[in-house]
C-alpha cells in the first residue's frame, strides 16, 4: 500500500504574518516551516506502517508551492516519509482553495495512492477544506478532523468529534483522511534522519507534467477574489496583571470580580 | 430567481441551531438579491416529516428540497446539493458553522468548480452579488472576498448567523431523487453522536471556570473544580483536553462543542484558539490566566493574568471562599 501525505510550507509561528496590501495575498516571505498540523498526518502514516495491520510499501510527502517549499519536504522526510514530490510552477501562484485542490488532485493522481493523509488545517489559511476538495476530484471517500485511525480488513475505522458527539465511520480505501492534532504526538526526527533527508529522492514536477489545465489554476483560474483587506474592529485591550507576588495578584483579581458584582 | 440554497442539518427530529441561523441569513440575503432562498435536508430516518421541513419557512426558506440519503456524512449531501443547484440554477450555497458544512461546501467547490470562502463572519449583498467577510491570520485582518462566476459557496463561522423567525410561514416541500456517486457510498457511519464521559450542564451556569492544556493533566482539573465550587459555577473544557480524555465531552466549549455566554468566564491555561473563541466570546466578563504572555486569549480577555496556575488557582479559591463567607 502507498500513502501520500500532503504537506505545506507555512510562515513560522514566531514570525508575524501579514497580507500584502498590493496583491491581497498572504505575504509568504520570511521564515518558513512545515505546517505543524501536517506533522500529525506524517505521524499517522508512520503509525499505520508500524501498526502492521497492512503492509505499507511507501510513504510519499507531496507539496505544492514555490521553490523554497523543498524545506518542508525535507522536514517531512526527516519525520519518516520515504521520498517526496514537489509540484512547483509559476502558473500556480495565487491559486485559491478551488484551484489548489484541483492541482493537488492532479499531482496525487500521478502517484495513485491507496491513502491520502493531511493535517486538518494549515497554520496560515486555517482552511479545513482542502481534503474534501481533493477527495471529490479523486472520487474517493473522505473524512476530516479524524482523531483515531484503525486499519481493519483493508478498511479504515475512523473516529472524530462531530456536531452531536463522537462518530465512528468505516471508510473503504482508497480514501482521503484529514487528521486532527489530537490524533497523536508527532515524534522528533533524529539527527541522522535530518542529515539523511536531503539525500532522499525528491521529484519536482511542473503543472504540465501532471496534466494540470493552465486555465484552472493561478489567479486566472481562481473562483474567488480578495476585494479588500481591513483591520478588525478594535476591542479595548483588557487589563493585564503580571504575577510577581501571588498574594497581591489574587487580591487584584478578587477586587476586579467584586467590582463587577461577580462574588455576590 | 433561485438565489441561495442553504444546507439544514438535523438530528433526532430537530434542526441544528447554526443551520437555522444560516437559513435566516439566506432568507435575508436572498431578498436583497431579489430572489428566493431554499433549504436542503438529507436523511434516511422518518424524522424528516413534512411539518418539520415546512417549518424552515418560518426562518426564510420558501422551498425545502428533501432527499433520502445517509446522515451525518458529507459526500452524499454533496451529490444532493450539486443536483439541486444545477437543476435550479442556484447562485450561492450557504452553510452555518460546523464540521459537515466545511466538508460539504468543500466537496461542492470541487464538483462545481466553484469559489469558496470559509470561517465567514458576515455576508453582504453588493451590486446584486454576495461578498463574504472572512477574518484571517488569527483574526488580525478581515478580507472581503467576492466570487468569480457561479455558484459561490459560503461557509460561515460557528454562531456567525443569528436565528431570526421572520419568514413567510410554511415552506413548500419538494422530494428529490438522487443517485449517489459511487465514492459517496464508501464511507459508512458505524456509530453517531456517542457521548463520552459524564453528562454535565454548562449551558445554564452563570459562572464558568474553563480549563485547557495549561492545567497540565487530568488531575489539574481539580484546581479548576475547587475554584468553580467556590465561585458557585461549573467547569468547562477545551477540545484539546476533551480529546485527551481529561474531561467529559459534555463540558466542551467551541467548534463542535457548546456555545456559552455566562456572566463570568474564567479561562485557566487556555491559549484562545479561534475554535475555542467562537464558543465563548459573548461572555460578559472574560478573565484569562495563562503563563504565556503571547497567548491569543489575552487579546480578547477583560482581565488577563500572566502567571502559574498552580500558584494562583489555590490561593484564588481560598480568597474567594473567604470573601463569600
Amino acid at each position: 500500500m502507498k500513502i501520500c501525505v500532503l504537506v505545506k510550507e507555512v510562515p513560522d509561528a514566531a514570525v508575524e504574518k501579514r497580507m500584502d496590501p498590493a496583491t491581497g495575498r498572504l505575504d509568504r516571505s520570511g521564515e518558513k516551516n512545515l505546517n505543524p498540523f501536517d506533522t500529525h498526518a506524517i505521524e499517522a502514516a508512520m503509525q499505520v506502517r508500524e501498526g502492521g495491520a497492512v503492509e505499507v510499501d511507501e510513504i510519499v510527502a507531496v507539496t505544492m508551492g514555490p521553490e523554497s517549499a523543498f524545506r518542508a519536504l525535507h522536514k517531512a522526510v526527516s519525520l519518516g516519509a520515504d521520498r517526496s514530490v514537489h509540484l512547483s510552477d509559476e502558473a500556480l501562484a495565487g491559486s485559491d482553495v478551488c484551484a489548489t485542490g484541483y492541482a493537488l488532485a492532479r499531482v496525487l493522481e500521478s502517484e495513485s495512492p491507496d491513502l491520502v493523509l493531511l493535517g486538518q488545517q494549515s497554520d496560515d489559511g486555517e482552511c479545513y477544506t482542502i481534503g474534501a476538495v481533493v477527495a471529490d476530484h479523486l472520487k474517493m471517500p473522505s473524512l476530516t478532523q479524524v482523531i483515531k485511525i484503525d486499519v481493519e480488513g483493508g478498511n479504515l475505522r475512523c473516529e472524530r468529534q462531530a456536531e452531536y458527539g463522537y462518530d465512528t465511520v468505516e471508510v473503504e480505501m482508497p480514501a482521503v483522511i484529514s487528521v486532527g492534532d489530537a490524533i497523536n504526538e508527532p515524534r522528533y526526527p533524529s539527527l541522522k534522519a535530518i542529515m539523511g533527508a536531503k539525500k532522499k529522492q525528491l521529484d519536482t514536477k511542473s503543472a504540465g507534467e501532471v496534466g494540470i489545465e493552465p486555465d484552472r489554476v493561478g489567479e486566472e483560474g481562481s473562483r474567488t477574489s480578495v476585494l479588500a483587506v481591513n483591520p478588525p474592529a478594535q476591542k479595548e485591550p483588557g487589563e493585564i496583571i503580571e504575577d510577581e507576588d501571588t498574594n497581591e495578584t489574587v487580591e487584584k483579581i478578587v477586587g476586579w470580580l467584586e467590582e463587577r458584582k461577580l462574588l455576590a | 430567481m433561485s438565489a441561495i440554497l442553504v444546507y439544514a442539518l438535523h438530528y433526532e427530529g430537530e434542526f441544528n441551531k447554526n443551520s437555522l441561523g444560516a437559513v435566516s441569513e439566506g432568507g435575508k440575503l436572498a431578498k436583497e438579491l431579489g430572489g428566493e432562498c431554499a433549504a436542503v435536508v438529507v436523511g434516511e430516518g422518518d424524522d424528516l416529516t413534512d411539518d418539520l421541513c415546512a417549518s424552515l419557512g418560518n426562518y426564510g426558506a420558501s422551498k425545502v428540497f428533501r432527499a433520502k440519503a445517509p446522515e451525518g456524512l458529507a459526500q452524499p449531501v454533496v451529490d444532493v446539493m450539486a443536483k439541486v443547484i444545477q437543476e435550479n440554477d442556484f447562485k450561492y450555497a450557504l452553510f452555518g458553522g460546523g464540521l459537515l458544512g466545511f466538508e460539504i461546501g468543500a466537496g461542492l467547490t470541487a464538483r462545481l468548480n466553484a469559489g469558496v470562502t470559509m470561517e465567514v463572519t458576515a455576508v453582504k449583498a453588493q451590486d446584486g452579488k454576495l461578498v463574504a467577510e472572512r477574518p484571517i491570520l488569527q483574526d488580525s485582518a478581515i478580507v472581503d472576498v467576492g466570487y468569480v462566476g457561479e455558484p459561490g459557496i459560503v461557509i460561515g463561522r460557528l454562531n456567525a448567523f443569528d436565528v431570526a423567525e421572520d419568514g413567510d410561514g410554511a415552506a413548500e416541500v419538494i422530494d428529490v431523487d438522487v443517485q449517489l456517486e459511487e465514492h459517496s457510498t464508501k464511507a459508512v457511519m458505524v456509530q453517531r453522536g456517542e457521548q463520552r464521559g459524564a453528562d454535565v450542564n454548562i449551558e445554564d451556569a452563570e459562572i464558568l471556570v474553563a480549563g485547557g492544556r495549561g492545567l497540565g493533566n487530568a488531575e489539574g482539573f481539580e484546581l479548576a473544580e475547587a475554584l468553580a465550587e467556590a465561585l458557585g459555577g461549573a467547569v468547562a473544557a477545551t477540545r484539546a483536553v476533551v480529546d485527551a480524555g481529561w474531561y467529559p465531552y459534555a463540558a466542551q466549549i467551541g467548534q463542535t462543542g457548546k456555545t456559552v455566554a455566562p456572566k463570568l468566564y474564567l479561562a485557566a491555561g487556555i491559549s484562545g484558539a479561534i475554535q475555542h473563541k467562537v464558543g465563548m466570546q459573548n461572555s460578559e466578563n472574560i478573565v484569562a490566566i495563562n503563563k504565556d504572555p503571547n497567548a491569543p486569549i489575552f487579546e480578547f480577555s477583560d482581565l488577563g493574568v500572566v502567571g502559574d496556575l498552580n500558584k494562583i488557582l489555590p490561593k484564588l479559591t481560598d480568597a474567594v471562599k473567604a470573601k463569600k463567607g
